[in-house]
């Protein structure tokens, strides 16, 4: 715990001018940066980059469950890991799912439960991986955000995206979005998380106390917030696949590099061919 | 194409799409009286219906598909074949083209064959089964095989299979498609590797207008230089 020793006692988590530590007022998002698609192995995934929250998440599936047992013959299951790597906090964290990692585990995949059409594909399971590399509080939020975005690049069918955002309590003052020392020192978090086009409530936890209140304007911020998450999603999924099309409309060399015939297995194979626009002008045509 | 912009909408799940008045197709939910997009994909409205085309996702068999799959098991009286979707999918021996005795299922295909067949059946529980009683479904010799997302084969296919004949008219190979993206390619080295690339292409560019002549000039172009070479 030795980066909060630079905390005094009495420190105010926010000042008279309604300044938090970070230099936010109450009702300010860290920045947030989303990238879809980042992963080539599975078959959608995003990173998310929130404040000091590094995520990435991975979507398997719809593929066949198991152990078969758990296959469920109307529907398809949504089946959520969230894990901290051991590195992403100050001390190292001993890996391998312990209690808070499983809760979270079992409320993001309710949350997805909700959206996905899941009739679709009896028999089968939606398998999201949340891996969080860095976490700075409100890691749950991150985690379901850019898991949203991965199920959508997996081409899974869904009602609406989910998008998420946590506020809470600190210094007596109700504030958007807690970071760490805010999250450690302040009163009160409440994560939640809603579909944005029906305002449905699909994850809602609060830790530490808040009156009604206060609990009001707290969702009222959470909701608020959520809609330009929502924006920043919507921008990573169109700027994924505008990409393709944005070569198409620079007339990009029309031949993807040649890859030499090999004797690679075909899972290889892939690794030869053309990934970035820059290896593909190397045997362009002049 | 008919398209007059150059870029196709792109549409995210739970996004708003069509006018008033128009039917959800393929892709599509209605909630609210209004239609929305239950995936994400490019957005398409033809004879007042409004479809969502996916970008990605996996492959989920329909009676009739014409597949290619890999023997992963065997029974007495049936093959297991993996065909690349959430289901797995039994062959019985009644739907092969041979006459097979009761337990003689390992003398005409093992684990690890490859095969083209047709879907048969699918139930409402999704319980696949596959059919071989068909004149283009055998075993695959030689040949190789091509994995692209299933999502792009009706690109790879073409129009009345435009794109999929340029292919094979020059390149000189045969080709045989699969719904569930898995394609089969024979032909010497050479015209096979190029066709590989003339699929790797569409592939990547699926999205785009004019892709049939695209490919047509990226072939053209190979084969000039080959020959130069």
């Amino acid at each position: 715990m030795e980066d909060i020793e630079h905390i005094p006692k009495q420190l105010k988590l926010i000042d008279e001018n309604g300044i938090r530590l970070d230099g936010r007022r109450f009702d300010e998002l860290r920045p947030i940066r989303i990238e879809a698609g980042v992963l080539r192995r599975a078959d959608g995934s995003a990173y998310v980059e929130w404040g000091g929250n590094k995520v990435l998440a991975a979507v398997y599936g719809p593929r066949e469950a198991h152990p078969r047992h758990l296959q469920d013959p109307a529907r398809a299951l949504v089946q959520c890991r969230y894990n901290m790597a051991p590195f992403s906090v100050t001390d190292r964290k001993r890996p391998g799912p312990d209690r808070r990692s499983v809760e979270i585990s079992k409320v993001i995949s309710e949350a997805f439960s909700a959206v996905v059409f899941k009739e679709q594909f009896p028999r089968t399971t939606v398998d999201i991986f949340i891996e969080v590399l860095q976490a700075d509080a409100g890691t749950r939020c991150a985690g379901l955000t850019a898991a949203a975005v991965a199920l959508a690049d997996a081409g899974v069918p869904m009602k609406d995206l989910v998008t998420s955002c946590a506020s809470g309590k600190i210094g007596g003052v109700v504030c958007l979005d807690l970071n760490k020392d805010e999250d450690n020192f302040g009163e009160a978090d409440c994560p939640m998380a809603i579909v944005p086009r029906t305002g449905e409530v699909v994850l809602l936890q609060m830790d530490g106390h808040l009156s009604y209140e206060e609990f009001r304007k707290a969702m009222d911020l959470s909701i608020d917030a959520t809609k330009r998450i929502y924006e920043m999603q919507r921008d990573a999924l169109q700027r994924r696949y505008s990409l393709t099309l944005d070569e198409i409309l620079k007339e990009a060399p029309l031949a993807p590099a040649e890859t030499p015939p090999s004797d690679l297995p075909p899972e290889f194979e892939d690794d030869l061919g053309p990934e970035t626009p820059a290896n593909r002008n190397e045997e362009g045509f002049p | 194409m008919e398209g007059k912009g150059q870029v196709r909408q792109i549409v995210i799940p739970g996004e708003t799409v069509g006018a008033p008045g128009m039917k959800p197709g393929p892709g599509t939910f209605r909630e609210g009286g209004r239609i929305h997009a239950a995936l994400l994909g490019v957005l398409s409205e033809r004879d007042g219906v409004v479809s969502v085309i996916p970008i990605s996702g996996r492959y989920i068999p329909e009676p009739g598909d014409a597949v290619i799959g890999e023997v992963v098991d065997m029974g007495p009286s049936h093959w297991l074949v993996d065909i690349n979707s959430p289901y797995p999918a039994p062959l019985h021996a009644t739907e092969s083209p041979w006459d097979i005795e009761f337990g003689d299922t390992s003398r005409y295909m093992n684990v690890g064959d490859a095969i083209m067949a047709h879907v048969l059946s699918v139930d409402e529980a999704k319980k696949v089964q596959l059919t071989m009683r068909d004149r283009e479904a055998r075993r695959i010799q030689g040949g190789q095989l091509l994995e692209v997302s299933p999502t792009k084969v009706p690109r790879v296919i073409g129009k009345q299979g435009s794109m999929l004949g340029l292919i094979k008219d020059l390149t000189e190979c045969n080709i045989y498609v699969g719904q569930n993206g898995r394609i089969w390619l024979d032909g010497d080295d050479r015209n096979t590797a190029l066709a590989v690339r003339a699929i790797r292409f569409v592939e990547e560019r699926a999205q785009a207008f004019g892709l049939t002549e695209a490919v047509r000039e990226f072939l053209e172009r190979a084969r000039h230089r080959e020959r130069a070479a």
